[in-house]
């Protein structure tokens, strides 16, 4: 754009072709690890290899069926993602509470909430599983999703967007007699969907690949998510490289798609938050 | 409902749960960093001693905190600028046109990061192994022998640097995309008239409209990369040697591997005032900056 006075052709090519290499370099993994996981084992293997597999095979992805409960972890790992929305329910609510009202301590609470951020979670890691320790929680659903739920940076976030919002707004429909819970879900969460929608894609990618806590609280194996079932199968399978690709296939190709879905929203919604 | 209560019960859920599982952590880590707390004494609480900071004077005698440190600042001096730059280059090339196959490129860059990284190590352990992976096979094509991407102690880190890049520009290039598209077109205009060439335009109007962007982008990379955990974890497990072994992997090791949770505790405490330090020496470049200006 601002660079194109004097050869925009030129430049406009040199640009792309910078763009297509390092593109290529980034996107290597990615290529390799599906083009892998259809591969047969021996084929994995061969040297040289084969860029594109002689014999397309999909028993890399019955393995990971039958050979290993993937079923189980793409169970546990969805319970996962639906209760992390419950989480953006609860940011949500607290981004509204603490962008719209006027009450006693708001200051003092929203800088709690804050400095909450600053603590790395080496810290906290311990004590949190001391913690759920404590209320015997380790070893179960709810100790794998209760510490991740809350993230007071999207709080931050939320409540950015909602000072945006007009208080007149809210005066009218409180006039017009609307409760203040039928204000939130009718009125607010409509206008707040720019914001919402980066919102719920970061919240489900970001719970899909949950790893340190499940593997930290689950021992059994029957609450094992994808994630932790995938480091499982590195270690069982640790020269099985064709089954290891599938598995990885599986776990990163539905982010991929949802994300080239919705990526529109996610740059858009980084200006909406004034991250400028 | 009385009215007063109705903002309380909108903050209620996320106060109790941050309550929960931050502060109340923070104070039993303080706590529990002066003791020598391990599994027996989470089984019996009475025979918990405290140990008025013994755990910190041996610390810094353990020759492996010692290492995991000098390595944390190995990955953070080479990997932060090297993940910036590479951000600001990509964002600055994504810019430069708006056509369908720059979204393309967009998406495309952003993959890694939102890539799971147990995935990312199974995929990256495939491509570093060092008799089938396809880095060495591409190498030896130009009569590079095997490297020992990570069979190496020195090697393997920057292996991991740069895995680490390749996951780390994502979510950066949209910060500095976010900051190049709100920098006004006017200012192009006005060094247009005046003449100025494009590397003028860049050093004069485009890098300095990106101060702020740019100072959010190196504390928050630079705290991630001081926390550098998930890397060597999944993929090395700390060796070759302690070779790869960062402060973060130190704690999670001796807390959830030796159930030193005191010792532990104290280790992580050491980690967080590196981060402070930190972060404050870069709020104060960015003070003294703003006060010349």
């Amino acid at each position: 754009m601002e660079t194109s006075a004097y050869h925009p052709r030129r430049d406009r090519i040199i640009v792309t072709i910078l763009l297509v290499v390092g593109g290529l370099l980034v996107a290597i993994p990615f290529i390799w690890m599906v083009l892998s996981s259809i591969k047969t084992e021996r084929e994995v293997l061969a040297i040289p290899p084969t860029l594109f597999p002689q014999e397309v095979t999909f028993t890399n992805y019955l393995d990971l069926f039958r050979n290993m409960n993937f079923g189980i972890y793409l169970r546990n790992t969805i319970i996962i993602v639906l209760f992390s929305m419950v989480g953006l329910l609860f940011n949500t609510m607290a981004g509204y509470g603490f962008g719209k009202y006027a009450f006693k301590g708001r200051e003092a609470w929203f800088l709690l909430v804050l400095s909450t951020m600053m603590i790395p979670s080496q810290v906290s890691m311990i004590p949190v599983y001391l913690i759920l320790n404590e209320m015997s929680l380790t070893n179960t659903m709810p100790g794998i999703i209760l510490p991740g739920l809350i993230a007071a940076f999207n709080i931050f976030l939320i409540r950015q967007f909602m000072t945006t919002i007009p208080d007149e707004l809210l005066e009218a429909a409180r006039i017009d007699g609307g409760g203040e819970l039928y204000i939130f879900f009718k009125l607010i969460i409509p206008m707040a969907k720019p914001i919402l929608a980066v919102q719920v894609i970061l919240t489900f990618i970001a719970a899909w690949n949950s790893f340190l806590w499940p593997l930290i609280v689950a021992n059994d194996e029957s609450l094992y998510t994808l994630s932790v079932g995938l480091a499982l199968l590195k270690g069982q399978y640790a020269t099985n490289y064709a089954m290891q690709m599938a598995g990885a296939t599986f776990m990163v190709v539905p982010i991929l798609i949802i994300f080239a879905f919705f990526q529109k929203y996610i740059v858009e919604g980084m200006n909406v938050s004034g991250l400028k | 409902m009385k009215k007063s209560a109705v903002p309380y019960l909108f903050i209620m859920p996320a106060i109790v749960l941050l309550i929960v599982f931050s502060i109340i952590p923070i104070v039993i880590s303080l706590v529990i960093s002066f003791t020598d707390l391990d599994l027996r004494g989470l089984a019996n609480w009475s025979s918990i001693r405290f140990n008025a900071g013994n755990n910190f004077a041996v610390l810094l005698d353990d020759g492996v905190f010692l290492q995991s440190i000098l390595n944390t600042f190995f990955y953070v001096i080479i990997g932060v600028p090297l993940v910036i730059l590479c951000a600001l280059t990509v964002a600055l090339l994504l810019n430069f046109a708006t056509s369908k196959l720059f979204s393309v490129f967009r998406v495309v860059y952003y993959m890694p990061s939102i890539t799971n990284i147990v995935a990312i190590a199974v995929v990256w352990g495939f491509l570093y192994n060092q008799d089938y992976g396809l880095f060495n096979t591409l190498l030896g094509y130009v009569g590079i022998g095997d490297v020992p991407w990570l069979e190496d102690p020195l090697i393997a880190k920057l292996s991991l640097i740069l895995l680490a890049v390749w996951k780390g520009i994502g979510i950066n290039m949209i910060i500095f995309l976010a900051a190049l598209q709100a920098i006004p077109s006017r200012y192009y205009e006005a060094a247009d008239i005046d003449g100025a060439s494009r590397w003028q335009k860049l050093f004069y109007i485009t890098i300095p409209s990106l101060r702020y962007a740019t100072f959010f982008v190196t504390v928050t990379t630079l705290i991630g990369w001081l926390q550098f955990f998930e890397e060597p974890f999944v993929m090395t497990e700390g060796g070759p040697l302690d070779g790869t072994l960062s402060m973060a992997l130190f704690i999670y090791q001796e807390g959830f591997q030796y159930s030193q949770f005191g010792y532990a505790a104290a280790a992580s405490f050491v980690l967080f005032i590196f981060i402070i330090i930190m972060t404050l020496i870069q709020f104060k470049f960015r003070q003294s900056e703003d006060e010349v200006r």
